[in-house]
């Protein structure tokens, strides 16, 4: 283990570190986040959810977007998968069916970054599923 | 560097340890393995979440489900559901007494939602044993300010400034403390951390220990430079093996560091600690009885003055503060004395971490900001008493604490008002009792403890204790008098007033101040020779209603000292010179027909 | 200097005073039961354990143990109030509470502090009753501990760890049942215990006390088969009196020897006369040591050590193994004493040894032990029979209705009863030593002393050192009394450091005028000064100074011995030390129970 010699280069290391926990930080106060909720039943895994969520993942650090992906259940929507839950703090969440990774960039670019809907949501009259 | 798209949080503190976390962090690894989720899923052993009542605890983030009572055997469930499926284990999630609902979010439980959590910060939320995660969560780094940017004097001054005061019990402002320390000529100091928590049912300092060590090595280390020493000793009891386990990690993994060691931060300032193991004596937490046994001498307290700050350990200047005000430290260094004085009240500052435990629904360990009322604490993050029976008392401040009743509710938990109402802070331990707990009883209870915990060196402690504790069993016998009583209240005064420590300076409140409060139940006890919770074995008869018997020799034949006879459908009798009062028969009559008088 | 004020009377006192000594200032008396100070010795014990001296400091919370407690500028003081009043007298109540109630039948009646204490406070009542704390009793060869008894005071403590450095006594258990014992509450006899008895003469109880011989003696002296002799060691004539009202310092030499006779002893006999021999011996040694180191003969060790004191001996044989060979060989008077009684004066009278008794009366406990020891006998039958304490014969006298005080003053039977001043001032720290350089200068330089009395040598301080020119050659004399102060030299010594060419040590503080069989002092260190002074005094008015001037001594080694350090007397007159520090083997349970 290399000696920490001074101030900054514990601030340094700290930088370094902060990604191993960022996850629990976040999730300490997920709504101050957006959350990027992939469906990961096996409907969704067999259509390509876990692409799906690998590709929010790192596509969404590399663009440097504090977001929490996580994984839930099957939302119910089997013909669309891969589907995911998308919630901007402060708004209701929007659920798009048939995500590709195109679809993923354009969600980000659109969606995430400027708040233009993008095609592709379901708009049903959604419960969210972790409402209780 | 692996990126985890869900972290498992087992809490790995000693309560849940002993339920078999290991082995429930152990079967999620190799579930989580067959399913070929490692890259995907990490598991960490985390400190204690303080929620002892539902452990073992299992948290996944990032949606925070938080799992209770969790067995090995339920581990494959969780990561076929939960981790692959996405779909939480219902079963396995928390359920509020009081509202008979679920909810999966600690953060929305009533236990979690009045706390604040300060010197908890880190328990239940890294990995211990990790540096690095420390290191993620700001370590050290109070360490690197005030050694760059702060002279002794200023970091004197900030704790000074932030009001935090020992969390030991005694509550002595920190920074003036430090400052006497400081001021103290010579060149050999120490540094002491008293991690002897010896009250009954305590673990506020264990499960700081155990969850987040580096935040104790670090306020040590600070505490070296403002006072000018370079050796730090932690005094723990040696019956804390996990938490003496995680420490020798810590201070390993800082040493390696070069966080504690010599020149730190390249500066001048050397500083590095060393483990001193306690055989678990209560007196031990008495300081001056603590460096007593850190030395090699008998662990018995010496009058002050001498304060160990001027003549201390091997007779050379010597900080002494416990666990939980060290773990106050590096955040009030970091965020500033006002922060931390934004919490709390006028007098006490910032944040007091309790052991709940008793009568209550909610037992575990809370952090609340000092000011919280006793209710909030019982009803809110206490969940109220268990099986809806009625609040009678609550003892606060370990084995030595007053108990208050109902209409101290309303008190606002901080040194003074504690103190004012007949109680204390003392290190934090809150039991809670109900309408079936006998006050003559529980101050028994007490004083057995504090009779086989005094050291033995006073007179008044030593012998007064034992006669109290005499004086209450014969109360609780029906052989007391009006006498006993007021026996009582002067042999207690006079303990108190004349102990050589503040261990038979407080041994008698549970006894004055349950006679303060509950006269009336000790006079049942001396003139009806009653016991009015129906505790006191020597009090209280079974007796059969031959209205309701029936004859179903039930009873009798599980009486385990035939002390029940009769003929068959016909109504039963107990033997009182016989009986033993054990209850067997009124758990197994089914016709309510035996019943305690 | 700080102002306070103690019971409504302002005073000044020095910084660091303590409340009790400011108290004392203004001539008010705050009780005080653990609590010891002998000034003169250096010795304060102040644990602030029994909660006896609490007063009452304005300002402060609950009450202050005026022992502990240092006055601060301001301070307020109240040392009767009803609520010190009431404390003291109920924390004296629980004391008493866990205190047998055989004050009738106790060694310590009419000598005990707990009785005095509980005197002075008026209790006329104990409040509470329950369980008393009760321990296994422990006889040794010299001290009986009924730890029953024990009230925690911890003075024996102190003498035995701080003061002693022996470390044979300490607490054990806690609470209710914390004792002081010796390590895991074994025997004594299987502990460090040098049996000095320190402990014994600062126990303000009956918990330490000495073993009792006084009717073993009363049987022999009935036995008309038996002859009874009796020796009497220097430092029991002057403390004796104090026994019987008399000032601490008065000699009663004479009216010893007339209560001894009275008693019906046979012949009336002084150790003092078997101090000069060891002298002779002694002095010899040196000599010899000296003049071989001088030669280069490196198989000598020096310094040479007295071995007079019994506990100094069972001292370094546990605590310094390795350094046995350094204490001169020589016996204890005592023991050369009985030695030659049994040998030499027995032929002289014609008595069996057998049928000689010989008893001594010692200021000490250890000389019990010592007559217990197997080499120092024949055949089984020790050369001392019994040996008493000087507390022990004054009890003796007072059984036997002997009115002491008015006994007239006789003198020592001979041949074993003639003695030189130089055998009297080995009751003292120093006294040996210089008794020693006396004669030693003579024999080496040949030559008259221009002086016999070397003040450089007397005093009470701990660690003394001095150099005597023995015409040309310098000697390096050490002194010290206490066996903490001896444990100092001794690792000096170890270290290599030691300049000393012989050292005196004796364990008792003042030497044996502060002895643990001696009359306890209570505390009291000017009673122990006082001895000490009345030891020089009968030293100045002896007419014979020097031990090798004594004509029995003389006599003897004429008629028996042949010289110093001969054959003979290497028999009869010197001893060998034993390797002790592997005998603290912890002993089964079993082995303890009866």
């Amino acid at each position: 283990m290399e000696k920490v010699k001074t101030l900054d280069d514990l601030k340094k290391l700290k930088e370094q570190l902060k990604s191993t926990i960022e996850l629990r930080e976040k999730s300490n106060n997920p709504e101050s986040h957006v959350q990027v909720k992939v469906a990961m039943a096996t409907c969704g895994i067999a259509s390509g959810a876990r692409e799906i969520m690998s590709f929010f993942m790192d596509e969404l650090r590399k663009r440097n977007i504090d977001a929490i992906v996580s994984q839930t259940g099957c939302m119910g929507y089997c013909y669309a998968e891969p589907t995911i839950e998308l919630t901007i703090p402060g708004h209701e969440p929007v659920v798009y069916g048939n995500v590709t990774k195109a679809k993923a960039d354009e969600i980000i670019e659109k969606h995430i970054k400027n708040g233009i809907l993008v095609d592709g949501i379901i708009p049903v009259t959604y419960q969210n599923i972790n409402k209780k | 560097m692996m990126k985890y798209k869900m972290h498992v949080l087992v809490c790995g503190g000693t309560g849940c340890k002993s339920s078999d976390s290991d082995m429930i962090a152990h079967n999620l690894r190799t579930a989580i393995d067959q399913k070929g989720l490692t890259e995907e899923v990490q598991v960490v052993m985390s400190g204690c979440f303080g929620f002892c009542e539902k452990g073992p605890i299992v948290k996944i983030l990032p949606d925070n489900t938080f799992y209770v009572h969790v067995t090995p055997s339920d581990t494959t469930e969780i990561v076929e559901e939960h981790l692959v499926k996405g779909r939480r284990v219902e079963r396995l999630l928390y359920k509020d007494p009081q509202r008979d609902e679920i909810i999966s979010d600690s953060k929305h439980m009533g236990f979690y939602k009045k706390q604040v959590r300060i010197a908890l910060r880190n328990c239940g939320f890294i990995d211990p044993e990790s540096i690095n995660e420390a290191i993620a969560r700001d370590a050290y780094q109070a360490l690197g300010k005030v050694l760059k940017e702060m002279t002794p004097q200023q970091v004197a001054e900030e704790i000074k400034k932030s009001g935090l005061r020992g969390r030991g019990g005694a509550g002595f402002p920190t920074g003036l403390k430090w400052e006497i320390a400081s001021k103290s000529p010579g060149p050999e100091k120490y540094v002491v951390c008293n991690a002897d928590e010896g009250d009954p049912g305590a673990f506020m300092d264990r499960s700081i220990l155990e969850g987040d060590p580096h935040s104790v090595l670090e306020a040590m280390a600070i505490c070296g430079y403002c006072i000018g020493a370079s050796n730090g000793l932690i005094y723990i009891r040696a019956e804390y093996p996990l938490a003496i386990e995680r420490l020798k990690i810590a201070i390993n993994q800082a040493r390696e560091y070069g966080l504690l060691g010599k020149n730190i931060f390249g500066t001048d300032f050397s500083f590095d600690i060393e483990l001193k193991y306690g055989a678990g004596a209560f007196v031990c937490g008495e300081e001056t009885a603590l460096i007593h046994s850190m030395e090699g001498q008998r662990g018995e307290p010496t009058f002050k003055p001498p304060f160990p700050a001027v003549a201390g350990y091997k007779m050379k200047p010597t900080n002494v503060n416990n666990v939980e005000t060290y773990a106050n430290i590096p955040v009030i260094i970091m965020n500033g004395a006002e922060w931390f004085a934004s919490y709390g009240t006028e007098k006490s500052k910032g944040t007091k971490v309790f052991a709940l435990a008793g009568k209550i629904n909610n037992v575990g360990l809370i952090e609340v900001p000092m000011g919280t009322k006793l209710k909030d604490v019982i009803y809110d993050i206490g969940g109220g008493i268990k099986g809806n029976k009625k609040f009678k008392a609550v003892q606060i401040g370990g084995p030595s604490g007053g108990f208050l009743t109902e209409k101290h509710l309303e008190t606002e938990i901080d040194y003074e008002s504690l103190t004012a109402a007949g109680s204390m802070m003392g290190s934090g331990g809150m039991i809670v009792m109900d309408d079936s707990d006998c006050m003559v009883a529980m101050a028994k209870f007490y004083l057995d403890f504090t009779v086989e915990e005094s050291c033995g060196k006073c007179s008044p402690c030593r012998i007064g204790n034992k006669r109290l504790n005499e004086i209450l069993e014969k109360i609780a016998q029906g052989k007391g008098t009006i006498e006993d009583l007021e026996l009582l209240r002067n042999l207690g005064n006079v303990i108190k007033d004349t102990s050589l420590c503040m261990l038979g300076g407080s041994s008698p409140n549970p006894v004055l101040s349950t006679l303060d409060h509950f006269y009336d139940e000790y006079l049942a006890h001396v003139k009806d020779h009653k016991c009015p919770a129906g505790q006191c074995k020597a009090l209280m008869q079974y007796i059969i209603l031959p209205e309701n018997c029936v004859g179903c020799t039930a009873c009798a034949r599980n009486c385990p000292v035939n002390a029940i006879t009769g003929e068959r459908k016909k109504p039963h009798v107990i033997d009182q010179a016989i009986c033993i009062k054990c209850g067997a028969c009124v758990e197994k009559c089914k016709f309510n027909a035996v019943v305690v008088q | 200097m700080i102002k306070i004020t103690i019971d409504h009377k302002p005073i000044e006192v020095e910084k660091g005073t303590t409340v009790l000594k400011a108290a004392q200032q203004a001539g008010i008396h705050i009780p005080t039961l653990c609590y010891m100070h002998l000034e003169d010795l250096n010795i304060e014990h102040k644990p602030g354990g029994c909660r006896i001296c609490v007063v009452e400091v304005k300002g402060r919370k609950n009450l202050a143990p005026a022992c502990a407690t240092e006055c601060l500028d301001g301070m307020e003081i109240n040392t009767h109030t009803i609520r010190v009043l009431n404390a003291r007298k109920t924390v004296m109540e629980l004391i008493l509470s866990d205190h047998p109630t055989d004050c009738l039948v106790c060694a310590k009646s009419g000598n005990c502090d707990l009785q005095s204490m509980a005197h002075q406070l008026g209790i006329r009542k104990i409040h509470f009753e329950g369980e008393q704390s009760t321990y296994r009793e422990d006889t040794s060869p010299s001290i009986i501990r009924d730890m029953d008894k024990c009230i925690m005071c911890r003075r024996c403590e102190t003498m035995c760890n701080n003061f002693q450095t022996v470390g044979a006594l300490s607490a054990v258990n806690r609470g209710f049942m914390a004792v002081v014992a010796p390590a895991f509450e074994q025997n004594l006899d299987h502990s460090v215990c040098t049996y000095c008895g320190q402990c014994v003469a600062v126990c303000p109880t009956g918990a330490l006390t000495e073993v009792d011989h006084t009717n073993s003696v009363i049987r022999a002296l009935a036995d008309p088969t038996k002859t009874v002799i009796v020796q009497t060691a220097p430092a029991v004539r002057a403390a004796l009196g104090e026994e019987f009202g008399l000032e601490a310092g008065t000699l009663v030499t004479g009216k010893l020897v007339s209560a001894l006779r009275q008693l019906g002893f046979d012949y009336v006999f002084d150790t003092d006369w078997a101090a000069d021999l060891t002298i002779m011996e002694e002095g010899t040694e040196l000599l010899d040591r000296l003049a071989r180191h001088l030669n280069g003969d490196k198989t000598v060790a020096l310094p040479i050590l007295t071995s007079c004191c019994p506990a100094w001996v069972k001292f370094f044989e546990h605590q310094f193994p390795d350094m046995i060979d350094i204490p001169s060989s020589a016996r204890s008077p005592q023991q050369m004493f009985g030695a030659i009684a049994k040998t030499y004066f027995a032929d002289k009278i014609k008595v069996d040894r057998k049928n000689l008794v010989v008893v001594s009366i010692m200021p000490c406990l250890a000389k019990k032990y010592e007559c217990s020891r197997e080499e120092l006998g024949h055949d089984g039958n020790p050369d001392v029979d019994f040996s008493i304490s000087t507390r022990e014969l004054a009890n003796l006298i007072k059984q036997s209705n002997i009115d002491f005080t008015a006994l007239p003053d006789q003198d020592f039977d001979n041949p074993l009863g003639e003695s030189t001043g130089a055998a009297v001032i080995f009751g003292t720290t120093g006294g040996v030593i210089e008794a020693a350089v006396r004669t030693a200068y003579e024999l080496h330089t040949k030559k008259k002393l221009p002086k016999i009395d070397f003040h450089e040598l007397r005093g009470l301080d701990g660690i003394r050192q001095a150099t005597i020119d023995f015409d040309g050659l310098p000697i390096n004399i050490g002194i010290a009394h206490g066996l903490g102060n001896a444990r100092k030299l001794l690792e000096d010594i170890k270290a290599g450091k030691s300049k000393f060419h012989a050292i005196e040590i004796m364990a008792c503080p003042g030497g044996c005028i502060g002895g643990g069989g001696q009359p306890l002092h209570h505390g009291n260190s000017k009673v122990i000064k006082a001895r000490h002074e009345a030891i020089y005094k009968e030293d100045a008015l002896k007419p014979i100074r020097k031990s090798h001037e004594n004509p029995y001594i003389t006599k003897i080694y004429e008629e028996f011995l042949g010289k110093p350090m001969s054959e003979k007397s290497h028999h009869l007159l010197h001893t060998i030390y034993f390797d002790r520090s592997k005998k603290n083997v912890i002993i089964s349970d079993e082995h303890q129970a009866d």
